[in-house]
């Protein structure tokens, strides 16, 4: 049975790291990708003043950028 | 089709030089050459935004942001930052609400305030104007590599934080997926007005005790250590970005960050309550001299037919024994060509740190540290949030933002006392963002 197992988990593993291989687009498929609302840092005085505030509140900082530094925020 | 569409788009924007740029890069890679485009110089990407923070009977801020953005050709991207911020309105300072009033000694020892019965002791006094300031160089260095470095510069009337950075990013697999490693300098400096207090030292309250100002002085004065002090922080942070189809992308980070110096808030005190429940003495908290963060951040863009969903998990965990986990989402429909709409929610979570204590029971050992902060206590938060961006006909953008906050501190398994049983001891804090901003 745990043998089954095994193999069936080496199977599932095998297809994903194959499916990773063929991640990704061509050149010319990168119409919906190069719109400027989807780069990670679009919105980006957004994301700025939103980490500014949760920097302040809470105990958990960074994570998308660096953690450190900053202000004496109360 | 799509190339046409975004040609036609460029010739009624500001931003034809870089459109054209890019669409001269495209085609390069179409073509699957080197790319031998003219360093064209782009036009300057301004973003301004307004910010609008309000707590329910505490904290008001309000944040101006001023944030330029330039290639100057071959993508060697200038940007730069100038945020400007004032603070009012009053802080939890850690003590217990009480059935009685209480009177409190402020930060500065100049003065008192005083907490009616059953009211959550805020000190009112915080006022504050931050200045912030920041520049990023990135360029290609070689082959598919970038570097990026900048520098960070935050000052406050107490505070003042100077930052540097550094960072190489490389495309693999045809830019389909990009891996990153950066490291960032932060050193601080804090000069709290009234001094740092001694760690766990008793807050002098003048009852008429004294029998002059000189004493009342002295006494305060024995309270407070001299001179400034200072934080170092060391950040490493690992990331991958990997385009998974024409649609979505995914980002991972991982993020180590280790400080070393003051992190004690000067501010905040904490209770000594008897069996009572009642306060005997407030005594000022002190925290550890160091602190080492982990932080795993997974990120996913999709591109809907009319919109994109972005969707962001963080798990994090330190040495001061606070995980949180985070669930941030927005969602964009675009309503028309140039209008949209962005909900957004936010959930957060976090556990306490093991040196809080909301409140301290005399004749107990004194712990090596301890903070009443809420902030470092267990609490949930969450965010319900919407935009409202439109684009003009010029190509420059308004976007209206709307959200509330609100935290829900909760009670990390302390037995409360007595008469603190009918005080509120962790009360909720809510607040509303407004945002307007403007991109030319």
């Amino acid at each position: 049975m745990l043998k089954k197992a095994r193999i069936i988990l080496a199977f599932l593993i095998s297809t994903q790291l194959v499916g990773c291989a063929n991640l990704g687009v061509k050149p010319w498929e990168r119409d919906l990708l190069a719109k400027d609302e989807m780069a990670l840092d679009a919105e980006g005085n957004d994301l700025g003043l939103d980490d500014h505030i949760y920097f302040s509140k809470e105990a958990t900082s960074g994570g998308r950028a660096f953690a450190g530094g900053g202000c004496g925020c109360n | 089709m799509q190339l046409t569409s975004k040609n036609q788009i460029a010739k009624r924007t500001k931003k034809v030089a870089n459109i054209n740029t890019a669409l001269a890069a495209a085609t390069c890679a179409l073509l699957g050459t080197t790319p031998v485009v003219q360093a064209e110089e782009s036009v300057w990407e301004m973003d301004t935004a307004l910010l609008y923070y309000g707590e329910t009977d505490r904290v008001t801020a309000v944040e101006g942001v001023f944030s330029a953005k330039k290639d100057f050709g071959d993508e060697h991207i200038f940007s730069g930052k100038f945020v400007l911020d004032t603070l009012t309105g009053a802080s939890a300072t850690g003590a217990v609400s009480q059935p009685n009033a209480q009177t409190f000694t402020r930060p500065s020892g100049k003065g008192q305030y005083e907490i009616q019965g059953g009211e959550i002791p805020l000190d009112d006094t915080f006022r504050d104007t931050r200045l912030q300031l920041e520049a990023q160089w990135t360029q290609p260095l070689w082959d598919d590599m970038r570097g990026s470095t900048g520098v960070h510069f935050s000052k406050e009337y107490d505070y003042l934080s100077i930052a540097v950075n550094g960072s190489l990013a490389r495309d693999f697999n045809q830019k389909n997926t990009t891996v990153s490693a950066g490291l960032s300098l932060a050193f601080d400096t804090i000069d709290p007005e009234g001094g740092r207090p001694v760690a766990f030292s008793e807050m002098v309250i003048d009852e008429g005790q004294f029998a002059n100002e000189q004493a009342y002085q002295a006494a305060f004065d024995a309270t407070r250590q001299k001179g400034s002090d200072d934080k170092s922080t060391i950040d490493l942070m690992f990331g991958v970005t990997q385009i998974i189809n024409r649609r979505m992308l995914m980002q991972f980070n991982y993020g180590l960050s280790t400080s070393d110096g003051y992190h004690t808030d000067p501010f905040k005190v904490l209770s000594v309550i008897n069996d009572q429940g009642l306060t005997q003495s407030l005594v000022y908290e002190e925290r550890p001299t160091e602190r080492t963060r982990h932080s795993f951040y997974w990120q996913t863009k999709y591109a809907l037919d009319s919109g994109v969903a972005d969707i962001s998990y963080r798990y994090a965990t330190d040495d001061w024994d606070i995980n949180s986990h985070t669930i941030d989402s927005r969602l964009r429909f675009n309503l028309t060509d140039n209008t949209y709409i962005q909900p957004h929610f936010r959930y957060y979570q976090q556990g306490a740190a093991e040196f809080y204590h909301p409140f301290l029971l005399e004749g107990s050992t004194l712990p090596t540290f301890a903070s009443a902060d809420y902030r470092l206590g267990e609490m949930t938060a969450y965010t319900l949030g919407l935009k409202y961006g439109m684009k003009m006909p010029s190509g420059n953008e308004w976007a209206f933002r709307l959200e509330y906050y609100q935290q829900d501190p909760k009670n990390a398994g302390f037995d409360a006392p007595g008469a603190l049983q009918q005080q509120d001891l962790y009360p909720s804090v809510k607040a509303v963002i407004a945002q307007v901003s403007y991109s030319f």
